[in-house]
C-alpha cells in the first residue's frame, strides 16, 4: 500500500507543493531536450536523404569537436578554427561518399547501417590518433554563469544552446522546404532511381547531405563539448538521440525537436520524482521505455511518414 | 575440383535429405570434428585456448542465436548483450542457490530464463519493424544492463558487483572455476556448441525455420497463407535468446571466470551483429565464419607488430587497431555484402568446375 502511494500519489503531491522546483526541472528538461535534438537532427538529415541510419553521427560529433579543439590548442583563433573544421567536415563527406556510399549503392539498408558502424569505428580511431585521447576543454566564449529568472535557476550556456538549436532547426526547415536543393534531397529520400531518372545527381546530393550533417554534428559537438568536455563519451550521446528519433519519426526535422523536448522533460521528471524509488540512474533507459510506449500506439513516430506496406 | 558431386545417387529420402548427403562432405566434417576434439586441445597452448578458441566458441553460440533472429526471422535485434547477461546472471543464481544442481541443467534453465526475457522484449516486434525494432531492443539492452548493475539480488549482495563462477564438475572433471584447465573448459564449450549448432541447423531446415523465413521475406503474404506472425516472431525471439543466454553462461563459466555488467554492454551486441552480417545472414556456417573473423582480427592486429618486429606505442597500436577494424568491416561489406558464407558458396561452385571457368 505504501509503495503504491509512493509511486502513484507522492510525486504528484511533491510537484504541486513545490511548483518553482517543478518548473525548474521542466525547463532544464527542455534545455537538455534541445541538446538531444541537435544530435538527432544529423540522423534525420541523412535518413531523409539516403534512407540510411547513420550510426557514425555520434562519432562525427566527437570528431568535429576534437578537430576544433585540436586546432584551437595549436593557437588557431576561434573563428578560423571554426571555418577550418567546417571545411574538414565537408572533405570528410566527400571521402565518405566516394569510398563508402558509391560502392554500396542499392544495397539493403542493413548493409549500409553496418557500413556506418564500421565508419564510426574508423573515425573514432582516426580522430584519437590525430588529436590524442585525453579529455579536452572546449571554450568558445560562452559563459557558464547561472542566471535566475522568477526564482528558477538556469545556466546561460543552456540558454545559448537552446537558441542555437532553434535557429538551426529553422534554417534547416527552410532549406528543405523552400530551396530547390532541399526538394532534390527529399526526392532522393523517396526513391533513388526515380530521382536519378529525373536528372538529380545522386552523388552531389549525398555529398551535400553528409556535409550538412557534418556541420550539424559540429554545432552539436560545440554545445556538448562545451558542457562536458571533449572526450570519447561524446559519441555515446548518439544512443540518447535514438529515442528522440523514434518519438519524432525518423524523417521529420520538427519531429526531432519535439521528440527531443519530450524525451528531455520526461527523463528529468522521471529521474527526479520516480528515480529515488528504484535506485536512481534510470536516465539511461527511461527514454527508451518512453519511446517504446509511443511506438506501440504510433509506430512511425509523432511526425514520421506512415509506413505503407505493399505485398 | 577435389571430388565430383555428380554421379552420386541416393536411394532413399533419408539419405537425400541428410544434412551431409555426400560421403566426401561427411569425411570432411568428420575430420574437422576429430581435429577439433582430439588434436586442438593436445597441441594448443594456454594462450591460444583462452584468448582465441574459447571466445570463438562463445561468440559462435551467440552468433548462431542472433543469426536465427536476424538472418532467418528478419527481426533486427541489438539486445544480444542483455540476453547474454540474463544467461550469465541466472546461471550464477541457480548454481549458488542450489549447489548440488548439475551445471548442464543450470545452463539449460538459465537459457530458458533468457528465452522468457526474450519473449518479453520481443513483444514490440508484433507492431514495429526494421530500425524501430532495433531501437526497441536497445531498450532491452540498456534496461537489462541497468538492472544487473543496480539490483543487488543478482550478484548476491556482493559489494563489488562482480560475479564469479563457482567450481563445478561433470563426470568427475572440474569444468568451471579457477582450477578448471583451459582444455576441459574448451572441451565442454565445444560439446555445447556442436550439440546446439546441430540443433539450430535442423531447426532452420524444418517447419519452424521455414515459417521464420516466410515471415522474413514477406510477412503479410505469410500471414495470408496461414503462418501466424505472433507465434512465429515470439518463437524466434525465444529461441534466439535461449542461445544467447547459453552463450552468456559460457562467457562467465567457461571463458572469463568472473564478470561485471560491463562485459555485456552494448559493444558486445554490436560485435555479435557484425559477426552475423560479415559471416552471412541466414546461414549457420556463416555464424561460425563471422565469429572466427571477429575473434581473430583483434588478436592478429595486437600480435602482428611483434611478429613483424616493429615496435609501436600501445596507444598508437590501439587506435590503429580500431581504425583497421572499422576499415575491414567497410571493405568486406563492399566486397561481399552477403558475407563469408556466400564467398564460400561461390568458391565451392568455382571449384566444382575448375579448371574451367564455367
Amino acid at each position: 500500500m505504501e509503495t503504491l502511494h509512493a509511486v502513484f500519489v507522492a510525486p504528484w503531491i511533491e510537484m504541486w507543493n513545490f511548483p518553482v522546483f517543478f518548473a525548474e526541472v521542466v525547463i532544464n528538461g527542455l534545455l537538455v531536450g534541445v541538446m538531444y535534438s541537435l544530435v538527432a537532427l544529423g540522423f534525420v538529415l541523412i535518413f531523409k536523404a539516403s534512407g540510411t541510419f547513420n550510426f557514425a553521427q555520434g562519432v562525427m560529433v566527437l570528431f568535429a569537436a576534437l578537430t576544433l579543439v585540436g586546432l584551437m590548442e595549436r593557437g588557431v583563433p576561434v573563428w578560423l578554427a571554426l571555418i577550418l573544421t567546417a571545411v574538414v567536415m565537408v572533405v570528410l563527406a566527400v571521402v565518405i561518399e566516394r569510398v563508402m556510399l558509391r560502392p554500396l549503392v542499392n544495397q539493403e539498408h542493413i548493409i549500409l547501417f553496418m557500413a556506418t558502424i564500421g565508419l564510426s569505428f574508423f573515425l573514432e580511431g582516426f580522430g584519437e590518433l590525430l588529436w590524442g585521447s585525453n579529455v579536452k576543454r572546449l571554450d568558445i566564449g560562452i559563459s557558464e554563469d547561472v542566471v535566475e529568472w522568477k526564482g528558477i535557476l538556469l545556466s546561460e550556456f543552456d540558454i545559448w544552446a537552446a537558441v542555437t538549436g532553434a535557429i538551426m532547426v529553422a534554417v534547416l526547415a527552410v532549406f528543405f522546404h523552400k530551396t530547390p536543393i532541399g526538394r532534390a534531397l527529399r526526392a532522393v529520400a523517396d526513391d533513388h532511381q526515380a530521382a536519378l531518372s529525373v536528372g538529380i545527381p545522386l552523388k552531389h546530393i549525398w555529398i551535400i547531405v553528409w556535409s550538412v550533417a557534418g556541420l550539424v554534428a559540429l554545432v552539436a559537438g560545440i554545445m556538448w563539448g562545451g558542457k562536458s568536455g571533449v572526450q570519447f563519451s561524446l559519441s555515446l550521446i548518439a544512443f540518447k538521440a535514438l529515442p528522440v528519433l523514434i518519438l519524432g519519426g525518423f524523417t521529420s526535422i520538427p519531429g526531432a525537436i519535439v521528440g527531443g523536448l519530450i524525451i528531455g522533460v520526461g527523463e528529468k521528471i522521471a529521474e527526479i520524482y520516480w528515480g529515488p524509488l528504484i535506485g536512481g540512474a534510470i536516465e539511461n533507459w527511461f527514454a527508451y521505455i518512453l519511446a517504446m510506449v509511443f511506438l506501440l500506439f504510433r509506430p512511425q513516430g509523432l511526425f514520421g511518414e506512415r509506413i505503407i506496406e505493399r505485398v | 575440383m577435389f571430388y565430383r558431386e555428380a554421379g552420386q545417387f541416393k536411394t532413399s529420402y533419408e539419405s537425400d535429405q541428410a544434412i551431409l548427403s555426400i560421403p566426401q562432405d561427411r569425411w570432411f566434417v568428420g575430420g574437422l570434428l576429430i581435429i577439433a576434439y582430439l588434436v586442438v586441445p593436445a597441441v594448443s597452448n594456454e594462450y591460444m585456448l583462452q584468448a582465441v578458441l574459447i571466445p570463438f566458441l562463445v561468440f559462435a553460440m551467440a552468433a548462431i542465436g542472433l543469426n536465427l533472429l536476424v538472418g532467418y526471422a528478419g527481426q533486427l535485434s541489438l539486445g544480444t548483450g542483455g540476453f547474454m547477461a540474463v544467461g550469465a546472471y541466472m546461471t550464477y543464481k541457480f548454481t549458488t542457490a542450489w549447489p548440488e544442481m548439475d551445471i548442464v541443467v543450470a545452463f539449460l534453465l538459465s537459457g530458458l530464463c533468457a528465452a522468457g526475457v526474450g519473449i518479453l522484449f520481443g513483444i514490440p516486434s508484433l507492431r514495429i519493424k526494421g530500425f524501430y525494432l532495433a531501437v526497441a531492443t536497445l531498450a532491452a539492452q540498456f534496461f537489462l544492463s541497468w538492472m544487473f548493475n543496480k539490483v543487488p539480488w543478482f550478484f548476491n549482495y556482493n559489494p563489488s558487483g562482480t560475479i564469479t563462477a563457482p567450481p563445478r564438475t561433470i563426470f568427475g572433471h572440474i569444468v568451471t572455476g579457477p582450477e578448471a584447465t583451459a582444455e576441459t573448459r574448451y572441451m565442454f564449450a565445444l560439446i555445447l556448441v556442436t550439440v546446439f549448432a546441430l540443433a539450430a541447423r535442423n531447426l532452420v531446415r524444418g517447419r519452424v525455420g521455414r515459417s521464420w523465413m516466410a515471415i522474413r521475406d514477406m510477412d503479410i503474404a505469410a500471414e495470408i497463407i496461414g503462418f501466424q506472425p505472433y507465434q512465429t516472431k515470439l518463437l524466434a525471439f525465444a529461441i534466439s535468446s535461449f542461445y544467447c543466454g547459453i552463450a552468456g553462461a559460457m562467457t562467465l563459466y567457461l571463458w572469463l571466470g568472473s564478470v561485471e555488467t560491463e562485459a555485456f554492454a552494448i559493444t558486445i551486441s554490436f560485435q555479435v551483429l557484425f559477426m552475423v552480417i560479415i559471416g552471412g545472414l541466414g546461414s549457420i556456417l556463416g555464424s561460425f565464419l563471422g565469429a572466427a573473423f571477429i575473434t581473430l582480427v583483434p588478436v592478429l592486429l595486437t600480435n602482428a607488430p611483434q611478429m613483424v618486429g616493429v615496435q609501436m606505442a600501445t596507444d598508437l597500436q590501439k587506435h590503429l587497431e580500431v581504425m583497421i577494424f572499422g576499415g575491414l568491416i567497410i571493405f568486406f561489406l563492399i566486397v561481399e555484402p552477403h558475407g563469408f558464407a556466400r564467398l564460400w558458396q561461390i568458391a565451392k561452385q568455382k571449384l566444382r568446375l575448375w579448371p574451367f571457368p564455367y
